[in-house]
C-alpha cells in the first residue's frame, strides 16, 4: 500500500518538475519564436481600466495591420474600457469591412484597493476562466500593461506553452505612471514576458532585462 | 477670460479646494489676471456654490464624462498628483500647478509628478506652500511635455517577431 502512495507521490512530482522544465524553456525560447514570419500576428490585448486602457489602446493604435486578429479581454465591470475599444477598432477599420477584433469579458482578479489576501482568491477564480478563452484563442502575443487581469492571462499563455500547444509571446509594457517601482503585475510578469518594455532609465537601471527604447504612449 | 482650473480626479482631497478657495489665495490669484476660477472637486465634501471672490468668478462641479474642455479653456490647470490629470494637462499643452496630498504619502502616482517636475515640465508644492508657489512662479520656464513614439514601439516588435514592413 505505501509503495503504491510514494509511487504516486513520486510521479505527482516527476510530472510537476517536468512541466516546471518545461515552463522554464518557453520562457527563455521567446526571441527564438518569429509568429511574424507567417505573415500576420494575432493579438490578445488586456485592457485594464481607466488609464491603463487608454494606454494599452494608444500601442494598439500604432500597430500595423499585420497585427490580426485582434482580441481584446476587459473586465466584465468595466463598460468605459468596450467603447474606448470600439472607437479605436472603427478607426483601424475604415478601410476593411469585415471586423477582425473579437471582445472578451473576465471577473475582475483585483479590485482598487483589495486586500492581498482575497486578492488571491479573486486572481484564481479569473485564471479559472483565463485558461479555457487563451486555449480558444491561440494567440500569437498578448499584449499588456500592468491591470492586474493581465497576470492569469500570461500564465495561462505559458502554461499553452509548457504543454507544447503553443508558444503565445507575452509583450508587457510598464505603464508611464511608473518611474521607479514596478507595478505589482509588473514585478511578476517581469520574470515571465518576453519582452518587457519600461518608459523611464531609472526603471532600465534597476531592472536589466527590460526594454527601454523611451516613451512609447 | 483669463481662466485658473482646479482638478482632482476621482479623489477628494477637500484641504486643496479650502486652500484656493481662501482669501490670501484668491487674491494673489486675481493679481496675477485670472478673471475666473473653475474647481472640479470629485468625491470631496466642499463644493462652493457659484461665486465671486476677490473679483474671480467661481464656478465648481464634481464630476464630468471628459474635462478635456475645461483644461483646453484654461489658462493655468491647478491639479493633484494623479497621473492622468497630469498627463492630460501636458499633453494640451496647459502649464500646470500639481498641488501634492502629504496625507497620501506613499502613494506610488507621485513617482510620476516629480519626475515630470524634475524635468521641469511642471511645478510642484503643497496646500501650505501653494500661496508662495503661485506668488513667484514663472510659467515661461517650463518646458512642453512632448508626447510618447508609439511607432517606436511598433518598429522594434515588427522585427522581434520577424514581421517585414511593406
Amino acid at each position: 500500500m505505501m509503495a503504491i502512495f510514494w509511487g504516486v507521490i513520486s510521479g505527482i512530482y516527476f510530472v510537476v518538475f517536468i512541466f516546471a522544465i518545461r515552463l522554464l524553456i518557453v520562457v527563455r525560447k521567446g526571441s527564438e519564436c518569429k509568429p511574424g514570419k507567417k505573415g500576420s500576428v494575432s493579438l490578445l490585448v488586456v485592457a485594464g481600466s481607466g488609464g491603463h486602457t487608454t494606454e494599452v489602446l494608444r500601442l494598439v493604435e500604432s500597430l500595423s495591420q499585420a497585427y490580426s486578429p485582434r482580441h481584446y479581454v476587459i473586465a466584465d465591470t468595466d463598460k468605459m474600457s468596450e467603447d474606448k475599444i470600439r472607437t479605436l477598432e472603427t478607426s483601424k477599420n475604415e478601410m476593411d469591412a469585415q471586423p477582425k477584433f473579437t471582445i472578451h469579458q473576465i471577473p475582475r482578479s483585483r479590485e482598487v484597493l483589495q486586500s492581498w489576501s482575497s486578492s488571491i482568491l479573486t486572481t484564481l477564480n479569473a485564471l479559472f476562466y483565463s485558461v479555457p478563452l487563451v486555449f480558444k484563442l491561440r494567440p500569437d502575443m498578448v499584449l499588456c500593461n500592468g491591470p492586474g487581469t493581465c497576470v492569469p492571462l500570461c500564465v495561462a499563455g505559458l502554461v499553452l506553452g509548457a504543454l507544447g500547444v503553443k508558444k503565445v509571446l507575452i509583450v508587457y509594457v510598464e505603464s508611464i505612471c511608473r518611474v521607479e517601482t514596478l507595478s505589482l503585475s509588473g514585478k511578476i510578469l517581469y520574470h515571465l514576458s518576453d519582452y518587457f518594455f519600461v518608459q523611464w532609465s531609472t526603471l532600465k537601471d534597476k531592472y536589466p532585462r527590460s526594454i527601454y527604447i523611451g516613451r512609447i504612449v | 477670460m483669463s481662466t485658473v482650473f482646479v482638478t482632482v480626479g476621482t479623489t477628494s482631497f477637500n484641504v486643496l479646494i479650502e486652500t484656493v478657495m481662501s482669501e490670501e489665495v484668491t487674491q494673489v490669484l486675481s493679481a496675477l489676471g485670472y478673471k475666473k476660477l473653475v474647481l472640479q472637486v470629485g468625491r470631496g465634501s466642499v463644493l462652493p456654490g457659484p461665486d465671486s471672490r476677490s473679483g474671480l468668478l467661481v464656478h465648481a462641479f464634481r464630476f464630468k464624462d471628459s474635462i478635456a474642455e475645461d483644461i483646453r479653456d484654461a489658462d493655468l490647470v491647478i491639479s493633484h498628483a494623479g497621473a492622468g490629470s497630469c498627463l492630460e494637462t501636458l499633453g494640451a499643452k496647459r502649464p500646470l500647478l500639481v498641488v501634492v496630498n502629504d496625507r497620501l504619502m506613499d502613494n506610488h502616482q507621485l513617482e510620476l509628478a516629480k519626475q515630470l517636475h524634475s524635468e521641469s515640465h511642471l511645478l510642484y508644492c503643497t496646500c501650505s506652500t501653494l500661496t508662495q508657489t503661485l506668488r513667484t512662479m514663472d510659467l515661461s520656464a517650463l518646458t512642453p511635455f512632448l508626447p510618447g513614439q508609439p511607432q517606436n514601439f511598433a518598429r522594434f516588435l515588427d522585427q522581434a517577431l520577424g514581421l517585414h514592413r511593406e
